[in-house]
């Protein structure tokens, strides 16, 4: 039994952490979310220095050459600190679309700048309040020129370039395909969204006949999406879990400093069982998680389970501990001053970046389904 | 990252799937369960399975070689437990007496003790239980108020003991009684080996809210132990009770019971008011939650055991086990039985879904969440040893036991 990252693994994760708790303090949290700041560009840089935007990428197109799992203990940091990084939009969801969909000509066009930071790219997939489906996407391409809005796009105003699910006219889940965009040409207006947390940028792209590549077969794009959704689940379940152990570290630090009726408020057993709580949540979703990652790195005949549960179990983690981290805290927590919002804001987005709840638990439901059926 | 053996473990596999395979019946799926198992019959079968396992030295097998153990790793007990799921074999006699009694024995009995008593339990001839909880005393342990008194050379035992499994079978017993009720209540306590076929030892079962009987109660009337049978010194019963404590979680095992993919099963079947029960948002949400839990349990054993084999010690990840399972366990059954509308109401094996397995568990899912530690005792746990939070405010933490306040 070795079901545990490796010894490199381990070195890797610490780097990070180290970098991060260095450079990446709540300090730049704050100023992303009180400035007109679209992200921390020099917490950004310094993990393009370390080669981490190429980590899965393959050498010969410039990356490191690492695998899944290496990712994972870079996700697991990111959101430890609640870094405002384009790292998912770029790394997990751009670049793992361009590996699995992207002819030979996209992959040698894009993947070795994605990999030096050169550029950061982005996956567009929602066009407003409703899921992304093959019933809901309209945005369409159309002799290379791709028309519609799609909001909200993660980092869309940072981007340079985008993956975008469009609606190429076919029938049932085969309407929908890829397409590759760069940003910076004509026919593209930006514009910042308000959102619950400013700290990762999020943009509405309208593009008027801007000019767009198919990327992967025409019709396979739902399927396509939903696969690259797979993996960034698995990834983010990691982010999540970072993020959810700092909210419950928090919260018990704040518990053992406050005291109320003569007594710290973490010797209640009220205080004490929402922290238990919160471990028994967090622990569910790190074993979830890496299964997910071990699927995800061997691509697995699970992995679709495995990654509907990691990212189902390290979402109800994470709103947990942000909530209930609050909670704890009590008025003071709800102050602007105060660091658990970082905690709150992230975690919702995180859990409705990618499908919410009930995506994946239809999407877990009908894989168990059919495997019970087998 | 992968679930693969090394090579020792995985020629230690073979050798014990050797084994098993020569000397019982592998199980043909794994819901093939032994033939009901009933009275003295059972108990004869388990004895002799033991007997076996001791021979080939496949019974405890991480204790030491002097006492009759065979010196091996945890991550070997692990492999063949894992093994002997898989065979149609008698279990569940000895889970108490080797799980928590005689390590408690090992650890702080005499050499005389360990002669004595260490062997016949590897080899299943004498089956022990466990005498702590009283109705007086059950989350709150050293609450206790069995007494014993000394005379000569020899205690007397007074009082009562509550939900002892096995007790009408055990051979011998570690009860922890109070011999000073003028100090502290933690001060004041003594354990004892106590023979269960001793005169004064009176068991009666008790019958569970389910109808069923799977525990008793103990009544100790003037019941003489030598002194020569105490474990540890007088008042050091609670240190010796926490050794015993330590493994209970380890011994009560999983909730067991029907799980996400039973309830898929009864989904398929049911019909609700607006079709197949398996096609309801609400009933697919809830097949999801119990997945994810089950997963998550199962891999956080997997990262226990991933410890073992390299020879660490696992994290404190496993005490989540019970706090999930229990309620689960449950909660799911409720749920099912929700499936079947006013039909749930049946538990009869011939009529009920799946042979009345969810309301089975209903019923006994609330025993289990109370069982080896209440789910509020396993929070208070994980929140003072995993977290660091201090322990409640304790009143009878300096009071004498007999000027302590006391309900009924």
């Amino acid at each position: 039994m070795n079901f545990d990252f490796s010894d490199d693994q381990k070195m890797l994760k610490e780097q990070v952490s180290k970098f991060l708790s260095d450079k990446c303090g709540y300090d730049v949290v704050r100023r992303v979310l009180e400035s007109d700041e679209l992200y921390a560009e020099d917490v950004w840089k310094g993990l393009v220095e370390m080669g981490l935007t190429g980590t899965a990428i393959p050498e010969e197109y410039g990356g490191l050459g690492l695998g899944a799992l290496e990712l994972c203990v870079v996700a697991e940091e990111l959101g430890r600190v609640a870094a405002p990084v384009p790292f998912s939009s770029s790394v997990f969801l751009a670049t793992e679309a361009i590996k699995l969909a992207g002819s030979e000509a996209q992959k040698q066009k894009y993947l070795p700048k994605l990999a030096a930071g050169e550029i950061i790219g982005t996956l567009a997939m929602a066009e407003g309040t409703n899921a992304p489906s093959p019933r809901t996407v309209k945005a369409s391409l159309k002799g290379g020129k791709l028309t519609g809005t799609k909001m909200p796009v993660p980092d869309g105003e940072i981007a340079d370039i985008a993956v975008v699910l469009v609606n190429t006219g076919g029938s049932g889940d085969k309407a929908l395909s890829l397409a590759i965009v760069e940003l910076n040409g004509s026919g593209i207006s930006k514009e910042q969204l308000k959102t619950i947390d400013p700290t990762r940028g999020h943009a509405a792209l309208k593009f008027d006949g801007a000019a767009a590549e198919l990327m992967g077969a025409e019709g396979e794009g739902w399927d396509l999406v939903r696969r690259v959704l797979d993996g960034a689940a698995v990834w983010t379940a990691f982010e999540q879990v970072g993020g959810a152990e700092t909210a419950m570290w928090m919260a018990r630090d704040y518990a053992l400093e406050r005291y109320a009726f003569g007594r710290q408020i973490g010797s209640y057993q009220a205080i004490k069982h929402k922290l238990a709580d919160m471990y028994v949540k967090i622990e569910l979703a790190r074993s979830n998680s890496y299964y997910g990652a071990m699927m995800l790195n061997d691509n697995g005949a699970e992995l679709i389970e495995a990654a509907a549960a990691a990212r189902i179990s390290a979402t109800q983690a994470y709103i947990y501990a942000a909530q209930e981290n609050i909670q704890t805290h009590g008025g003071i927590g709800y102050t602007w001053e105060a660091n658990t919002q970082f905690f709150y804001r992230r975690a919702k987005l995180l859990a409705l970046s990618l499908g919410s709840q009930l995506y994946w638990r239809e999407r877990l439901v009908t894989q168990l389904e059919a495997r019970n059926a087998a | 990252m992968d679930f693969n053996d090394t090579p020792e473990e995985a020629a230690y596999r073979a050798e014990v799937r050797k084994w098993l395979d020569a000397n019982a019946k592998r199980k043909a799926s794994k819901k093939d369960t032994l033939e009901a198992l009933s009275g003295t019959d059972a108990l004869q079968r388990a004895k002799d399975w033991q007997r076996k396992k001791a021979e080939a030295g496949f019974a405890c097998i991480t204790w030491p070689k002097e006492y009759g153990g065979q010196g091996g790793t945890s991550i070997q007990s692990v492999i063949y437990s894992q093994e002997e799921a898989n065979y149609l074999v008698p279990t569940g006699f000895y889970d108490i007496g080797l799980g928590m009694c005689i390590p408690t024995v090992l650890a702080w009995g005499t050499e005389e003790h360990k002669a004595r008593y260490v062997g016949p339990a590897i080899r299943g001839e004498e089956i022990w239980c466990q005498l702590f909880s009283e109705p007086a005393g059950g989350s709150d342990v050293a609450g206790l108020r069995t007494r014993a008194e000394k005379d000569g050379d020899e205690w007397v035992i007074n009082g009562q003991k509550v939900w002892t499994s096995g007790a009408h079978y055990c051979d011998y017993g570690i009860v922890v009684v109070r011999t000073d009720p003028t100090v502290p209540k933690h001060k004041g306590l003594t354990m004892f080996i106590v023979d269960m076929k001793s005169p004064g030892v009176e068991v009666r079962p008790i019958r569970q809210m389910s109808g069923e009987a799977n525990f008793n109660e103990v009544f100790f009337t003037d019941v003489r132990v030598p002194d020569s049978d105490r474990l540890g010194q007088p008042g050091d019963g609670w240190k010796v009770a926490l050794t015993t404590l330590m493994n209970e979680r380890l011994a009560v095992g999983g909730g067991g019971g029907a799980d996400w993919s039973e309830l898929v099963d009864l989904a398929r079947d049911a019909e609700l008011a607006d079709g197949p029960a398996i096609n309801n948002g609400a009933v697919r949400e809830r097949i999801a939650q119990w997945y994810v839990e089950t997963q998550g349990l199962k891999y956080t054993k997997f990262r226990t055991l991933t410890a073992l084999s390299k020879g660490q010690t696992p994290g404190p990840e496993s005490s989540i086990s019970k706090i999930v399972s229990a309620p689960k366990m449950q909660e799911l059954g409720s749920f099912a039985m929700d499936l079947q509308d006013i039909g749930g109401i049946i538990r009869d094996r011939d009529i009920s879904a799946q042979n009345a397995t969810f309301q089975n568990q209903w019923f006994g899912g609330a025993g289990y969440r109370i069982a080896g530690g209440t789910d509020e005792i396993l929070r208070n746990i994980v929140a003072e040893r995993v977290l660091g939070l201090p322990q409640d405010i304790r009143v009878d933490k300096n009071v004498p036991f007999n000027e302590m306040p006391k309900g009924k």
